[in-house]
């Protein structure tokens, strides 16, 4: 038996491992790097209406452990991403989750629609939790009846299932949960970055031209984790987890949580072969762990009962 | 191609105020095309300092598959290096380098402030190979900071600058360029942007390539963070993977 495939809402995959949106473009880099079809899906760069240039410079910054990063949805635009970064990725046996983003409820509409008929574009993932841009992104995700709208809106006029990225800025999660469920979400993925800052020690001012930025990286799993702990025991929607991944045991930790899938994200800045090393540590792990399906896993954290009882 | 190795470390000192010499040895060394490429440097494994630190490459002897890397360790990650012994988890090489093939006229002229330095070194060096002139103007902020000098002079003649006037002329690399009436038929050019911008102005009649430095997070072109301002209907390149060296005229500067 298999023991990393996993079945979810319009995504069959080979395992559940997959590079977060933002981080790994289109695949192109990282296609000199190893085979994508490793990879069980990927998550590909946020894709707006038009062109977008992204944010003045500098547009990262580290923190202890961490990230912090502005690029400000920087993407080639909907024609560019539909006649040559997805047909692109069609060399590889991959199924691709894109990534949706905009500043108005129509462009959403117009993008989800025109990139779900792709053919290999097997799900969206719509995004309402970027801290970056001044309209849009995270405004559609920090009040939930906006939110199950907007979900409502590009679910109508979607080919393929829709997943929700859902903000970790928000001062209940569960309720933007459940309100993008109510809005018609077939999944959820979880977390986008937190809004943090640094400071230049001699100037006090931000180091990031955009001043605040996304915190991403080994820093923020513990908040990721606690986020999809609790999500995961209130609604029933499948969870890709991502929120500084950097191992297979990262992965088991998240899918105890209750995710069911993981995705990596500033790890692959450190090591490109991240994702090809997490899947095959994962079969390895589950093998000492004599766990016949990696979500047999899924939950244990929460759950009673026999699930509870594996070494780890 | 692009490879991610544990590199070899020969020896580590330093040379200037703050200012190291890693000298590393592997196979990544035959990777190389041109002078001014840089490495992705891991500096420890742990997950602090998380990411990988971008440093030119000084010089490479391809025979002996090492490389120089001169960096200045001042931050987290690259004080952090400058402790390391043993070897280390190198990534590249990266970008496109300077052109020193083809290149026409007799004279190149090399200007380089602080850290901007060190990738000139190979340049002068594979331009000297090919018979050119070379002439190189050098900044540093004192005379404490003051690297390389001899190493250039052996190459062709030096005229240091020193913000403090320490050491050299007094000014920035601009006015000593300036004063001395250098000419030349192309110039080649690292360093603070400010300088970059003023080399382009003085140097406006002869071709030229300045070499850019930004925050950078993947280095393989693929997260958008190390983006410039270009001339040019795609307004935007990556200094990672479209440079780090750029043709005179195509930057924007701000």
């Amino acid at each position: 038996m298999d023991k990393l495939r996993i079945s979810l809402p319009g995504l069959e995959l080979k395992n559940p491992i997959m590079p977060a949106s933002g981080c790994f473009g289109f695949g192109r880099e990282y296609s000199q790097f190893y085979d994508l079809s490793l990879l069980g899906s990927i998550m590909v760069k946020a894709t707006t209406l038009e062109q977008r240039l992204g944010n003045p410079v500098p547009r990262v910054a580290e923190t202890s452990s961490g990230m912090l990063n502005a690029i400000g949805l920087q993407n080639p635009g909907l024609e560019k991403v539909m006649n040559t970064e997805l047909p692109w990725l069609s060399q590889y046996d991959l199924p691709v989750i894109a990534n949706v983003a905009g500043s108005m409820v129509e462009d959403y509409v117009e993008v989800a629609k025109n990139i779900s008929r792709a053919e290999n574009v097997h799900a969206l993932e719509l995004n309402i939790s970027c801290p970056n841009v001044k309209e849009g992104g995270i405004a559609f995700g920090t009040d939930p009846e906006v939110a199950k709208e907007l979900t409502a809106k590009v679910k109508a006029v979607s080919d393929v299932p829709v997943y929700v990225k859902l903000s970790p800025n928000v001062a209940d999660i569960k309720e933007m949960a459940l309100a993008v469920e109510a809005g018609g979400a077939d999944g959820l993925t979880m977390i986008n970055t937190l809004v943090g800052m640094r400071l230049d020690h001699r100037t006090g001012k931000p180091v990031i031209a955009n001043k605040t930025g996304g915190l991403s990286g080994p820093a923020i799993k513990p908040v990721a984790l606690r986020m999809v702990y609790e999500v995961s025991q209130v609604t029933n929607l499948p969870i890709i987890a991502m929120g500084g991944i950097s191992s297979a045991w990262d992965v088991i930790d998240f899918i105890s949580a209750g995710a069911s899938a993981a995705a990596v994200g500033t790890a692959n800045f450190v090591n490109p072969f991240v994702c090809k090393e997490i899947i095959e540590e994962l079969q390895a792990i589950l093998d000492e762990l004599e766990v016949e399906h990696i979500h047999d896993l899924k939950g244990r954290s929460w759950k009673v009962g026999e699930t509870a009882n594996y070494r780890a | 191609m692009i490879k991610v190795e544990k590199m070899k470390i020969l020896s580590q000192k330093e040379i200037a105020e703050y200012i190291y010499e890693l000298e590393l040895q592997g196979p990544l060394v035959d990777e190389i095309s041109m002078p001014g490429q840089f490495v992705h440097i891991k500096v420890k494994k742990a997950n602090d300092p998380l990411l990988r630190r971008p440093i030119s490459i000084s010089s490479y002897d391809k025979n002996k598959q090492t490389m120089t890397l001169i960096y200045r360790a001042t931050g987290a990650g690259t004080i952090e290096l400058a402790q390391q012994t043993g070897d280390l988890n190198v990534m590249g090489p990266l970008g496109s380098g300077f052109p020193v093939e083809d290149v026409k006229g007799e004279t190149a002229v090399l200007i380089g402030g602080g850290i901007g330095v060190p990738p000139l070194y190979e340049c002068s060096k594979q331009l000297k190979a090919r018979g050119k002139k070379v002439i190189h103007i050098l900044g540093f902020e004192s005379a404490e900071a003051v690297f390389y000098e001899d190493k250039f002079k052996a190459l062709g003649p030096v005229y240091i600058t020193t913000a403090d006037g320490s050491y050299g002329t007094k000014g920035f690399v601009t006015d000593a360029a300036a004063q001395f009436n250098i000419k030349a038929d192309i110039f080649y050019a690292c360093g603070p942007v400010p300088m970059l911008n003023a080399v382009e102005k003085l140097f406006d009649k002869i071709p030229g390539y300045i070499s850019m430095e930004q925050r950078m997070g993947c280095g393989i072109g693929a997260c958008l963070a190390c983006v410039c301002a270009v001339n040019g209907p795609e307004l935007y390149k990556k200094v990672c993977t479209d440079g780090p060296v750029f043709p005179k005229g195509e930057l924007v500067y701000g």
